[in-house]
């Protein structure tokens, strides 16, 4: 049985169902993460699992105790906000405390109990200061240090970095992912941020529209995404979608695409015989289209493509080239040292083993 | 942001500093005029008034009608100067201005972090209550007052202005708690906070500014507040501006003018001694009664 | 061959809502019910009250048999209500305009990076903090006919200067326009100066590089860009002319005659002084209906634009 456990959970406001029928299940120590642009309902679920607002129906079981009427508080659980809410007058020693205060463990114990959070985190230095006087990666860390102390069954963080700046934000983001290796901590993390989702997560819940899209691991969400939407969202820049049609000649399984000047092999994701004809869309991510020299020597389907390039984006170490051939376009991943500029034909190579096929009739993957 | 003239010449540019503050300080004298002649006739005697010029300083500066205002001056038959009526308000102003304060604070609390359907109407029925012409309620309000004996008594007072003071402190209170973050309070939840814990460790310790503003607020309308005072109290029950009123106005006798204005500055003086001390929450205060929603 | 295991069937506990909890949620709306009941009843109630005394015949106490709109024929047939209703025109159309003019001008004014803002703000602005009996009181005097600003004059050696407003039937209205804008012109500056402040410098900026000159920035983009604040001033006005009671009183008494009658003036004394409950009932019901008319519309915008 797993340690928590989502059964069936739903939540109406008014009208509006911003959670449909949600069911997950997450084992001790795993690191789930919830993924999904503005609105899916991914902070509405994270709530409802801390107790802070009300379901409409469904059961939320954790550690084979059901929790849908505990107060917040008597839930065990710990969470870390987007704005950090760390309670502006008090100290930050009086913010980690508070919880312990508030559960009525004696000051000498709180104090070491406090040390050694701050120490894990190295924040004894600030302990006396106001939050007002932190910076913004010092807030975050006394609102991770806020959580430890709790030593909570679950950890609940609501996007908690999304208010740094870039740089702060992966040396966090490394330090979250280190920090549950070394505590075995159960997480539940919200983010918006697929990479930040892709990096941290054991496990990732895509959310969209108050529905799950697909759970999975990182490299199956990222490789064999259920559904368009799932396969648009995750990765960046995005997978190239190719309208094609099946064929198939001397017995070969084909795709025909680029308004059927290319035929490229059947990806092997796609086991099932497709019919003549019948319209698909290819999906390719940028680093399955590279120039002849990065090709994959083991791989196993390859295409070659002439295409007129249209815009070229450096990025140091690979360069995004933006292709059109036949009205349709497509981005693919270079050397950065590929001699290549804009208005040029270029010859890419598609690497069929990394793509997926999608029924453009019901936007699911096909297999 | 200010539109001062970058683009025009040097010369014209002083010209025009020159217009601008000749303005503003002609303005702010005759803004000021009123409080002059109100002090400098308290300073003068009966006939410097009568013989003199309103505008002139007092010749011989004289504390007599202060003296005489503060405690000898007929006011209706008594003949003690306004003393007892200038601590009829302040026994009415504090007890109101504290009840009404805490109950805004909590109102403005519930209705930001507690909400519940319907808090809006709640709300705008209290808000509402702010602007209503007071006649509207003024017969029901003596007949209740007299029912329970409150009539002409202090804490009928009391009653009255917590009563029509709580819109605005609930106003207040609900703007300022309105900004707070929520996240604060699901964090306090999530710590073991209960109800009135979260409102005693995490938003009383953050409402200095609101609560300043609250009580400046409350205490210059309740203490300039002359409707309910005549109204609902007379003789010596009265607060002071019922009690000025009446002094200014009685027609009996010799006009003592200088009397009139030393007692006008006397209730004019801790309504004046708070803006002067706190003049910004003042300020703010006014416009977040005048600012809406 | 394989053997099924018996899975174990758990039922998880599920903890009933005990009573502290069921307490905890209504906590809240227990805190906040006395305060909404007195306000349900000592303004809404108390409103309904007197809409049904304006039904009666009450005169000196409260009678309960409703007569219908007797009460508002006759408040209508009263000239002193004309009366009283005009001067609150003419009181309320000068006092929000030239408050208003006023206010925006010294705020344009003190926009100008006046050095000494800090000195002169407060000037403008002590008389709000004055009651109106104050007010009055001051301005009473200041505008004595024989003692005041006239005698003022004919020391400096204006003999023929005459100023009698606050003895003149006709003009005796105006010098509670004059106290009223000396008072509450301030605060709407302040108004004013808060919402100038409030405007994007880039605005101004682009306006300069457009070659606006500062009188077309003010006319053609600030002032159009203070419209909120022109409504709120006027809400404010608006309604503090309706209520004006006290610096009635204190300046005039009404007087002389009825020439400064207004409508609350006008609930007093028919209430209180002439024993016509019922007509002032009526009186005071009118004047709730023109401040709803005011209000509630500003309010119901109000609350809905923070629905968000």
């Amino acid at each position: 049985m797993s340690f928590l456990e989502i059964k069936n959970l739903s939540k109406k406001i008014g009208n509006n169902e911003v959670l449909k029928n949600i069911s997950i299940e997450l084992e001790k120590g795993g690191f789930l993460v919830l993924v999904g642009p503005s609105g899916c309902g991914k902070s509405t679920l994270l709530n409802a699992i801390a107790g802070l607002m009300p379901l409409t129906s469904g059961e939320i079981v954790l550690d084979g105790q059901v929790i849908n009427d505990l107060h917040p508080s008597k839930r065990d659980i710990a969470m870390v906000f987007q704005s950090y809410a760390l309670y502006p007058n008090m100290t930050v020693e009086e913010n980690i405390g508070f919880a312990l205060e508030m559960r009525g463990v004696d000051k000498s114990e709180r104090g070491e109990l406090i040390r050694n959070v701050a120490k894990t985190l190295q924040i004894e230095h600030l302990l006396s200061r106001r939050p007002s006087q932190l910076s913004g990666g010092q807030r975050q860390r006394v609102a991770m240090g806020r959580a430890l102390v709790r030593q909570p069954r679950v950890f609940l963080f609501d996007e908690p970095l999304s208010n740094l700046d870039a740089k702060l934000r992966v040396e966090m983001r490394a330090e979250i992912k280190s920090l549950h290796h070394n505590t075995d901590a159960t997480i539940i993390y919200v983010t918006h941020d697929q990479i930040e989702a892709m990096t941290l997560a054991t496990k990732i819940v895509v959310l969209k529209d108050g529905a799950i899209q697909q759970v999975g691991t990182p490299a199956e969400i990222y490789n064999h995404p259920a559904n368009l939407f799932v396969a648009d969202f995750m990765g960046s820049p995005a997978m190239n979608m190719l309208k094609g049609k099946a064929v198939s000649s001397n017995g070969t399984r084909q795709i025909s695409i680029f308004d059927g000047t290319v035929r490229v092999p059947m990806p092997s994701s796609v086991t099932t015989q497709l019919a003549d004809g019948r319209e698909v869309i290819l999906g390719l991510r940028p680093e399955g289209i590279t120039d002849e020299g990065l090709v994959d020597p083991t791989a196993d389907a390859i295409a070659k493509v002439d295409a007129d390039v249209r815009l070229v984006e450096p990025t140091g170490s690979d360069t995004f080239v933006t292709a059109t051939l036949q009205g349709s376009s497509f981005t693919g991943r270079v050397r950065a040292d590929v001699p290549i500029a804009p208005r040029e034909r270029f010859t890419f190579v598609f690497n069929l083993d990394k793509a997926v096929v999608f029924d453009p009739a019901t936007n699911q993957r096909l297999t | 942001m200010s539109a001062a003239a970058e683009t025009v010449s040097a010369g014209s540019a002083r010209t025009a500093r020159i217009v601008i503050y000749s303005l503003l300080v002609l303005l702010a004298l005759v803004y000021l005029l009123p409080l002059y002649v109100m002090l400098t006739t308290s300073f003068k005697s009966l006939a410097e008034i009568r013989g003199g010029d309103m505008l002139a300083l007092p010749r011989d500066p004289s504390w007599e009608a202060w003296t005489k205002a503060w405690g000898q001056a007929c006011i209706g038959v008594t003949c003690e100067g306004i003393k007892g009526y200038f601590w009829n308000s302040i026994r009415m102003v504090v007890p109101a201005v504290l009840i009404s304060t805490v109950l805004g604070a909590l109102n403005g609390y519930v209705l930001t972090k507690w909400r519940f359907p319907g808090h809006k109407l709640v709300f705008g029925l209290m808000l509402f209550a702010c602007f209503i012409p007071f006649q509207a309620v003024l017969i029901p309000m003596a007949r209740v007052l007299g029912i329970f004996g409150l009539a002409n008594s202090t804490t009928g007072l009391v009653f009255v202005h917590v009563v029509y003071g709580l819109g605005f402190t609930t106003l207040f209170f609900r703007n300022y708690y309105e900004a707070f973050p929520d996240e604060l309070i699901k964090a306090a939840m999530i710590d073991g906070a209960g109800f009135f814990k979260i409102f005693w460790r995490i938003l009383l310790p953050s409402s200095g500014p609101i609560i300043v503003v609250t009580i400046i607020y409350q205490f210059t309308n309740i203490w300039n507040d002359f409707l309910f005072g005549v109204s609902f109290s007379s003789g010596a029950e009265s607060p002071m501006t019922v009690a000025l009123n009446n002094l200014v106005s009685s027609s009996t006798g010799v006009k003592e003018y200088n009397v009139d204005m030393a007692a006008a500055v006397f209730a004019a003086l801790p309504t004046l001694f708070v803006y002067i001390v706190a003049g910004r929450y003042f300020v703010r205060g006014l416009m977040a009664g005048a600012v809406k929603g | 061959m394989t053997t099924i295991e018996p899975v174990p069937i758990v039922t998880p506990e599920r903890p009933r809502r005990s009573f502290t909890a069921r307490l905890g949620t209504l906590l809240p709306k227990i805190v906040l019910a006395p305060s909404f009941a007195i306000t349900l009843i000592f303004v809404y109630g108390f409103i309904l009250w007197t809409v049904y005394l304006s039904f009666t015949r009450s005169r000196i106490l409260p009678v309960y048999d409703l007569v219908g709109l007797d009460a508002y024929y006759r408040l209508w047939s009263q000239p002193n209500w004309y009366m009283a209703i005009k001067n609150l025109a003419i009181f309320g159309v000068l006092y929000i305009s030239l408050c208003t003019a006023i206010g925006l001008f010294i705020a344009i004014l003190m926009d100008q990076r006046i050095r000494a803002e800090g000195l002169l703000r407060p000037i403008f602005l002590y008389p709000m903090a004055l009651s109106f009996v104050v007010t009055g009181t001051a301005w009473k005097w200041f505008l004595n006919p024989g003692l005041g600003l006239e005698k003022t004059m004919h020391n400096l050696g204006w003999e023929s200067f005459k100023f009698d407003w606050l003895v003149n039937t006709d003009m005796a209205i105006y010098t509670i326009v004059i106290a009223g804008v000396w008072q509450a012109s301030g605060f709407v500056m302040a108004m004013f100066l808060a919402g100038l402040r409030g405007i994007d410098g880039e605005i101004i900026k682009a306006a300069q590089i457009d070659g606006a000159p500062v009188f077309a920035i003010y006319r053609r983009i600030i002032i159009p860009m203070l419209r909120p604040v022109f409504l709120s001033a006027f809400i404010v006005l608006a309604h503090m002319a309706i209520k004006s009671y006290d610096l009635v009183i204190a300046l005039t008494g009404g007087g002389p005659g009825n020439a400064t009658e207004l409508p609350s003036t006008f609930m007093y004394s028919y209430t209180f002084t002439r024993s016509q409950m019922a007509v002032g009932s009526a009186s005071a019901v009118m004047m709730l209906m023109g401040i709803t008319a005011i209000i509630v519309p500003y309010l119901y915008s109000e609350l809905r634009e923070k629905r968000s």
